[in-house]
């Protein structure tokens, strides 16, 4: 059995994204009061948040556990205090926004709604900076993607026309502004052509 | 004009097809309609998706539809379901070594038969202080609900004689391999995972428990409904031209191709392809067994949401749930099939229309014609395998005679 502090809010993330589940106890342990347990394995799960007696349980909305989660929840005599989901109709908004985030929220009957709310608020926020940060790198792995084609381009336009790298770019970039597409759109269809045409 | 959108929330399973094919093969395009789909892992996101507006409706177990409106674990939320996605599609499968116990592998077995065999396993398994488990997707699905109607009728008592938990239909074949479960009702294609895996046997269709048993339906939030009235039946009357499309046998392999692509089930082709044409392989490495009431998609009216499935839904939640049956609960059960808004939908099509919104549910023995719009169809036996009737205005008296 956990050591219990009485007094502080005990805050479950369950997600088997681990990268994302330390980028939410990150923030969450800010809370002042907060305690935070991190699950990322679904093996044994109901059986350590029987052991951690959460006062919330965050679990993300792509987790398959979520509806094992529910049903522990619903029908679990093994809980000294039952949890529920959504413990107040006035809690609505703060729900909407978390599952406009991409988490769900499990919550101890009578935990006070300044404190769930403070939780979601926190939690919606991570979430977010999270999916920023994954389309920030995947932006940024295009943008790699780009430029390997933009080389690749250019390097078949110097073979083939015998000129230097700044000319074989500066002909990329008068195609592309004469067409009104972006370079990496005409460096694109170079190397295809090229690969179609240029093999044999 | 530009066409009207909607956007369906499902789960990939084979019984999500309808909506699916119907944009697949343009029946919704025909309509005006464009569908786009949101695909999740769990109902409980599923329902919050519908809950909170990312999606118009969604493939839904017809008994968490009904749980929602009566707010059982959550506030409550009406919600509709005018159309029935499908009868029945699901399996009762066991870990291998269990079901040479309790039947003939590799058929599918009297159900009373197998149920009386399982029964002194259970009561044994129970007596070594290690009851048997078994796994249902959820505990408002009509898994669930099958699953305890066939062991009570044999004798075995859910909760006390063995274990009912709830098992993401994905780790099904791997919960049976480690022995965390020790069976599972579950839809397909996870029946046939644990098959082709060697870790458990099909022992029986849900169909034999009930064999015209409500399944999936579409659901929606009754003020989504209203609001988009018109696309909602665009939508009904593309699904219909699907479900006809989709039990033609020549269209299996191309229908079982579009749902196994990544974008839908992404599974296998041939598992996927087994449940359609109703011919599973119940045991590994053993010929493959044709059994047409294993799912039912279209014919006989099978998409007809019919008050009396609901209210039978709502009589297993009382009884599992330990509630007094409670009236107004029931008429809001009832309420949330809305035979109206199909009818309303197919009027104009010639589409086969009962003129009754409800019936006694497991009455008709043999083949029936029962009254349309326009004649008659036929009704083909709808009983349950314990022989009972259900009666939608006699609920009460139903709950007393089961065990």
């Amino acid at each position: 059995m956990v050591q219990r502090n009485m007094t502080a809010m005990r805050i479950v993330i369950v997600d088997e994204n681990a990268g994302r589940a330390s980028i939410i106890e990150e923030g969450l342990s800010q809370l002042p009061g907060g305690e935070v347990f991190v699950l990322t394995e679904r093996r044994a799960l109901m059986q350590s948040i029987q052991e951690i007696e959460p006062d919330i349980v965050l679990i993300d909305l792509g987790n398959p556990s979520r509806d094992v989660l529910e049903e522990y929840f619903t029908v679990s005599r093994a809980l000294a205090r039952p949890i529920a989901m959504f413990v107040d109709e006035s809690d609505d908004d703060a729900i909407a926004a978390s599952i406009d985030a991409g988490v769900s929220a499990y919550v101890v009957n009578g935990l006070a709604s300044h404190r769930i709310k403070s939780v979601l608020d926190l939690a919606v926020r991570r979430f977010e900076a999270f999916s920023r940060l994954q389309s920030d790198l995947a932006e940024a792995r295009g943008k790699l993607a780009e430029r390997d084609m933009v080389d690749k381009a250019k390097r078949i336009i110097m073979d083939s026309k015998g000129v230097s790298e700044p000319e074989a770019y500066s002909e990329l970039r008068r195609k592309a502004m004469s067409s009104s597409k972006r370079i990496a759109q005409i460096a694109e269809a170079v190397v295809t052509a090229h690969e179609l045409l240029g093999e044999n | 004009m530009a066409n009207r959108e909607l956007i369906i929330g499902f789960l990939p399973l084979v019984d999500a097809c309808l909506p699916i094919l119907a944009q697949e093969h343009g029946f919704a395009e025909d309509e005006g309609l464009t569908l786009t789909f949101v695909k999740d892992v769990s109902w409980a996101t599923v329902l919050d998706r519908l809950l909170y507006g990312h999606t118009d409706a969604a493939h839904m177990l017809a008994p968490l539809a009904i749980a929602t409106t009566l707010g059982r674990g959550r506030p409550a939320q009406p919600l509709v379901a005018p159309f029935v996605l499908g009868l029945n599609g699901n399996a009762i499968t066991l870990r291998k070594d269990l079901a040479a116990q309790v039947t003939t592998p590799g058929t599918y077995g009297d159900p009373a038969q197998v149920g009386a065999a399982l029964r002194e396993v259970a009561l044994a398994a129970r007596k070594t202080g290690k009851p048997l488990r078994l796994g249902v997707v959820h505990r408002y699905s009509s898994h669930n609900y099958k699953l305890r109607y066939w062991l009570a009728a044999c004798g075995i008592r859910p909760d006390e004689d063995v274990e009912i938990l709830t098992v993401p239909p994905p780790f099904v074949a791997d919960a049976m391999e480690s022995g965390e479960i020790d069976g599972a009702c579950v839809g397909e294609p996870w029946n046939s995972v644990c098959v082709e895996r060697d870790v458990g046997t099909i022992v029986l269709a849900t169909a034999q428990i009930w064999r015209r048993g409500v399944e999936k339906v579409l659901a929606m939030r009754e003020p989504v409904l209203d609001e988009k009235r018109s696309e909602f039946e665009a939508l009904i009357r593309a699904m219909r031209r699907a479900g006809q499309h989709f039990v033609n046998p020549t269209n299996n392999q191309l229908n079982a191709r579009i749902l196994a692509s990544p974008a839908y089930l992404n599974a296998s082709e041939g598992l996927i392809g087994a449940a359609i044409s109703d011919r599973l392989t119940l045991l590994h490495h053993a010929n493959p067994v044709h059994f047409p009431d294993f799912m039912f998609q279209y014919s006989e009216a099978a998409n007809f949401p019919w008050i009396s499935q609901a209210a039978w839904i709502y009589s297993q939640m009382v009884r599992w749930d330990h509630l007094q049956f409670d009236p107004v609960d029931a008429a809001k059960s009832a309420a949330v099939f809305r035979p109206d808004v199909y009818r309303s939908a197919l009027s104009a099509t010639g589409d086969d229309l009962p003129s009754a919104n409800s019936k006694v549910e497991g009455s008709v023995i043999g083949a029936t014609q029962v009254g349309t719009n326009q004649g008659s169809i036929t009704l083909s036996k709808n009983s349950f395998f314990d022989g009972r009737q259900f009666d939608p205005d006699r609920v009460e008296d139903y709950l007393a005679q089961l065990p």
